[in-house]
């Protein structure tokens, strides 16, 4: 297998992630979008990690797992608190702090 | 010749599971269905950790099905029906300018592919690496990488507690 199959799979991963966070508005699919970041990381982490012959790679991996999970506890809870306030999960309505 | 059609398997598992993340992902930017979303990224997660298993990292796949799949889904679940009164389609889930993220995902999947290409050209993945066991990765952890743990093992505490105090009814 070629190292960079795994890399280019990532690469793809990481630009659908990024445009469903430019072009999403709802707050729950725009962390999804992230969740696909995050996993296009972790693809990249352990590809080089098996070229490299080290277990470096799979301790950032899990480190990287165990932070996303409290990323989307802390995300949740705040789209929680913002439907609870507003009524909505649009992420352009929040701009009361707009000069 | 076993070692050889052990590694053209391993390329057809490789695009055959490659062709179906990329789609997933694709549907899960592009669908008009919140909980359709979350159902699409469950198949990009469980074809995460069948790459992860192509790449020797068991442990690493079998966290990510514990932690992705089991529990960071069920999150997003409870988070969509929580916030959504209504399971069903919603038209009203993109932003009004949303075809400005087409150039810039595209320009920067050019960048990276060349950029990749340039790099890393035709080089090949060792094919007698051994699998990693969980023993060499909590060497790992509880070795040199402890203090981050220790950091994270707070992020997650706080992360719990401001959890609770961001969605408890007060």
């Amino acid at each position: 297998m070629l190292l960079n199959q795994f890399l280019i799979l990532g690469a793809i991963l990481f630009c659908i992630g990024v445009y469903g966070v430019i072009a999403r508005k709802n707050a729950v699919l725009v962390l999804m979008s992230i969740e696909l970041i995050l996993n296009s990381v972790n693809i990249n982490l352990l590809a080089f990690s098996l070229r490299n012959g080290s277990t470096d790679g799979h301790t950032f991996a899990l480190y990287i797992i165990a932070i996303a999970a409290a990323e989307v506890g802390v995300g949740l809870a705040m789209v929680l608190l913002m439907y609870r306030n507003r009524r909505s999960v649009g992420l352009d309505e929040l701009s009361e702090m707009k000069g | 010749m076993v070692a050889a059609d052990l590694l053209i398997a391993q390329n057809i598992g490789f695009y055959l599971i490659a062709a179906i993340m990329v789609f997933g992902a694709f549907r899960v930017v592009t669908t008009r269905n919140v909980v359709h979303a979350a159902l699409w990224l469950v198949v990009v997660l469980a074809g995460a950790a069948a790459q992860y298993i192509l790449l020797a990292a068991e442990f690493v796949a079998v966290t990510q099905v514990l932690v992705y799949i089991g529990a960071v889904m069920v999150l997003f679940l409870f988070g969509t029906m929580l916030t959504r009164a209504r399971i069903g389609t919603d038209s009203e889930l993109n932003n009004k300018n949303w075809f400005m993220g087409i150039p810039v995902a595209v320009l920067l999947l050019a960048t990276l592919i060349i950029a990749l290409n340039d790099g890393f050209g035709d080089e090949q993945l060792p094919t007698d690496a051994a699998v990693v066991n969980t023993q060499q990765i909590s060497d790992q952890i509880f070795g040199p990488y402890l203090l981050p743990f220790w950091a994270l093992s707070f992020v997650l505490l706080a992360a719990t507690i401001g959890a609770i105090v961001l969605a408890r009814r007060d």
